[in-house]
């Protein structure tokens, strides 16, 4: 069951990461993008990461695509336009790329780590526990967070407003 | 019971979808959703090898990462809209102001 699960979703989840790369339109690769981060928080949520899965629903699926579409939707983005590849590109990058492929693949077969199996619930994450690790353990780290945000709040409004010089 | 290892493929497979997306594409929305799919490929070893070594510390990175995803999306959208303001496209290719 845990292994048809994790398939399914898996396969949904490469399904949608494929179909944004080979979607023209951004509308429609930012509503694939939607349904990999959807599947995502289902792999969570096998993986006991109870409170993770909450929070890729509420904040990347639902705050951040948001704000992706309404972007999209302001500037009225519609297909991508088609424009000449570069010939060093074709030259050197198709051959690098296999090249660095094959020494991955030897690099990984030389050097394979230990596998180990898990199942669902070897380790359960609930809100509660993760946040006493975020207020204790993490706490600066926290609060050095809220800073960011403060200044990417005010980036944000700085660089959208029209300027009137 | 499955092993870690496919968790770590899946993961590999979606950040080496971002990465094709963020070098061939040339809308500069959809570069900045590759970003998110590589974001999105790292949390997810992050959460494999949080529950591979029995700590919850992964499940916090993979909180503030979403945080700076968050903040990334909100300046870099804002910077988005400004440089349409300016030039009036949304292709990489046209914003070269800066090339030699």
């Amino acid at each position: 069951m845990h292994q048809f699960l994790f398939l399914l979703f898996g396969a949904i989840c490469a399904g949608g990461a494929i179909n944004l790369l080979i979607q023209r339109k951004t509308i429609n690769s930012a509503l694939s993008l939607i349904v990999v981060m959807g599947s995502l928080a289902l792999i969570y949520l096998l993986l006991g990461a109870e409170f993770v899965a909450v929070i890729q629903v509420i904040i990347y699926a639902g705050a951040i695509m948001v704000l992706y579409i309404f972007v999209i939707m302001l500037l009225n983005a519609g297909e991508e336009e088609h424009s000449k590849g570069s010939n060093v590109a074709k030259i050197f990058g198709i051959p690098g790329l296999f090249a660095g492929g094959i020494i991955g693949i030897w690099v990984l077969l030389q050097h394979r780590p230990a596998d180990r199996l898990i199942a669902i619930g070897a380790l359960y994450g609930p809100a509660d526990k993760v946040g006493m690790m975020l207020f204790t353990k993490y706490l600066l780290a926290f609060e050095v967070t809220s800073i960011l945000v403060l200044i990417a709040i005010m980036g944000a409004v700085v660089l959208a407003r029209r300027s009137n010089s | 019971m499955i092993p870690i290892s496919w968790y770590l493929l899946l993961s590999a497979f979606l950040f080496a979808c971002g990465v094709t997306g963020f070098l061939t594409k040339r809308n500069i929305i959809t570069l900045f959703m590759s970003i998110e799919l590589m974001l999105n490929g790292v949390n997810l070893s992050f959460i494999a090898f949080a529950t591979r070594l029995g700590t919850l510390d992964g499940h916090i990175f993979v909180f503030f990462v979403m945080v700076v995803a968050a903040a990334e999306a909100a300046v870099g959208l804002a910077i988005i809209i400004s440089v349409y303001r300016t030039r009036e496209t949304l292709n990489v290719d046209r914003v070269n102001l800066l090339k030699l």
